[in-house]
């Protein structure tokens, strides 16, 4: 009986949502072409369109031209064999010309063959699904939590995103002066309760403890807000409905809370594992991606390459570039028929 | 008779125990000290001389000598200049050039408008690493790097997507009814934009504004590696320069820490209400 309520209770839930999503779909202002004549198609569709697409015109400018131009250049790139000592520059007044040389997929076999970025990878997708998931957990908790009725609720929610209102880099500064191995305040803690300090930055597996603590505290703020957002869009109706019905708390959150949160997590969810996946403050500020390269993930990595490395190899590094967005984009298609498959459209 | 029966169920689910109760302030204090207390520490951090920066008391030899040290004899107010000039520029740039776009987006069904959606979202997920490369030596060969124009014109490439997409969230917000009455009233579809939807969206424009100030405030990749040499810094590199495999000045860090996190921390007060609505509209009510 409970769970026949669930199931309708929940449908409700998605309903207006769903009366939300028809209601803009013929939306197109039309009418400028003339009935009577029969201009050609792409004339008729520009006398329609004209001014949409002028809109949207300076953007897809932009994004053609300084992201457009750079990507594919980088595409290029990345099956050259440039590095700093080929690529065109100029030293004093003596221009040097290119003189790096088309390799195809040369630099593809080598990274692929080659077990570096097999263990960078393996590392980011343990760093992205665990920062991600746990921040979401707690993020979901807490956001339970201050969705109740509770004394000092408005203290707790501007305490709670506090690190969301600092600007990452600064953040990271600090937990750098809290980690520090000899004198941080963390190791000096633990002096006074007699354990030795812990290398929190410079031993492979704590660094890898400490970045992933560091970006969990970072992210938590954001998912706390959207859930708490998202949980404030649930109708109260339906608790009560459900209540009455003889639903229990677990029950109700099984099929009011999750379902009625769905929408804003898929969006979150997708968007954090984006930003995770591509984190590069959080690391090259606190571990440079050391000790060694334990912390690399494949972000920093690429930008080892090009920047750090000596000499600089610009094609390797755009090659790692490339690889790093077609897994992006992979996830992102995944992750999209996934929802659809369930029924959420977009 | 119902009614009484729904309201006393409805006191009923608000119900806890003391000790349901206490649960639930002890975890939500806890959690409270590991947010607060990192910044706690930064701040009392900047308030004690540079050889005292790891002392674990609270106050002791309470000093502003770090903040007149890292305003006076540091190139702090330049790497502020930098960061504003650069961010400033990119923002306006951005939300103005997006702002037409997100309307567009959410107004009108013209071909094109699904593989643009799509481009809008993919390029929010470029990592660093694809465009920075191409981007280094094209500034190189415009002679751009270490100058604050080249550091706009790759900021731009974060900020439009980002703001585009944020701005179709408010617009969706908007009814569409305002818009037809423009058009009624004889408005072309600009005018209706400008004149009647602008004004209506203005707390979006702030807060997709103040959005894309922070993500470029906050930017370490690009500045780290288009700008060299001390005076040409923004603040995201130039706090590197105080702690580094060479020096340790924690004092000068710390201090000019908070000077760069207390006027950003404070407008996220005002305006973190909207920040998630905006980001998540776009996606759930297209």
């Amino acid at each position: 009986m409970a769970v026949e309520t669930g199931q309708s209770v929940a449908k409700a839930a998605g309903a207006p949502s769903a009366r939300g999503h028809g209601r803009r779909t013929d939306n197109t202002p039309g009418g400028t072409g003339r009935p009577g004549t029969q201009p050609g198609r792409l004339r008729r569709a520009l006398s329609t369109h004209w001014y949409a697409w002028s809109m949207v015109a300076p953007v897809v400018t932009v994004i053609g031209v300084i992201i457009g131009y750079p990507l594919l250049r980088g595409v290029y790139l990345s099956l050259t064999d440039a590095n700093e000592a080929n690529v065109e520059r100029t030293i004093g007044v003596n221009h040097i010309p290119a003189t790096y040389e088309f390799v195809g997929l040369d630099n593809y076999r080598a990274i692929l063959t080659d077990n570096v970025f097999w263990d960078r990878l393996g590392w980011t997708v343990v760093w992205t699904v665990t920062c991600v998931a746990l921040s979401f957990s707690l993020g979901l908790v807490l956001a339970n939590m201050l969705n109740r009725k509770i004394k000092g609720r408005g203290f707790y929610r501007m305490a709670l995103i506090l690190p969301w209102a600092v600007p990452a880099f600064v953040s990271v500064f600090t937990w750098k002066l809290l980690f520090n191995e000899r004198s941080g305040l963390f190791n000096q803690l633990l002096a006074g309760g007699g354990i030795d300090g812990i290398s929190w930055l410079n031993d492979p597996t704590w660094a890898k403890v400490s970045v992933i603590a560091v970006n969990i505290w970072l992210g938590v703020p954001f998912m706390l807000v959207a859930m708490l957002g998202g949980l404030q869009s649930i109708p109260g109706e339906l608790y009560e409905a459900a209540e009455m019905d003889g639903a229990s708390a677990w029950q109700r959150f099984r099929h009011i809370t999750l379902p009625g949160l769905r929408p804003v997590a898929s969006t979150v969810i997708l968007l954090s594992a984006i930003w995770t996946f591509n984190m590069f403050p959080v690391i090259f500020l606190l571990t440079r991606g050391g000790p060694g390269d334990a912390t690399e993930i494949l972000v920093t990595y690429a930008y080892r390459l090009s920047f750090v490395v000596s000499p600089r190899d610009f094609a390797g590094s755009a090659a790692w570039g490339v690889l790093i967005l077609a897994l992006l984009s992979l996830f992102a298609v995944v992750y999209r028929r996934a929802l659809k498959k369930q029924g959420d459209m977009w | 008779m119902v009614s009484t029966d729904t309201q006393t169920r409805r006191r009923g689910r608000g119900e806890r125990s003391p000790l349901a109760s206490a649960g639930l302030h002890l975890t939500l204090l806890i959690a409270t000290v590991v947010a607060v207390f990192p910044p706690l520490w930064l701040v009392v951090t900047s308030f004690k001389p540079t050889t005292d920066a790891f002392d674990t008391s609270l106050v002791k030899n309470f000093t502003f000598g770090n903040y007149s040290h890292v305003l006076a004899d540091t190139r702090f107010l330049a790497w502020l200049g930098n960061s504003l000039l650069v961010v400033g520029l990119t923002t306006v740039i951005g939300v103005f050039i997006s702002a037409t776009t997100g309307y567009a987006v959410s107004r009108f069904r013209f071909p094109g408008l699904r593989p643009l959606m799509w481009m809008l979202l993919i390029t929010q997920m470029f990592p660093v690493a694809v465009l920075i490369v191409p981007l280094y030596n094209l500034l190189a060969s415009l002679g751009l790097l270490n100058q604050p124009v080249g550091l706009v014109i790759t900021y731009l490439t974060i900020a439009v997507p980002f703001c585009a997409w944020m701005m179709k969230g408010y617009f969706d917000g908007i009814p569409a009814e305002i818009d037809e009455a423009g058009r009624v009233d004889g408005l072309t579809p600009f005018g209706t934009f400008w004149r009647l939807i602008m004004p209506l969206a203005k707390p979006g424009l702030a807060v997709t504004a103040f959005y894309s100030f922070i993500t470029g405030w906050a930017e370490v990749a690009y500045a780290s590696a288009f700008m060299t040499g001390e005076e040409n810094l923004t603040l995201s590199g130039g706090l590197q320069t105080f702690v580094n495999q060479y020096t340790a000045d924690w004092g000068s860090l710390t201090a000019a820490a908070v000077l760069i996190a207390a006027p950003a921390a404070l407008v996220f007060g005002f305006v973190q209400r909207h920040l998630v609505s905006g980001l998540t509209a776009g996606a759930t009510k297209s």
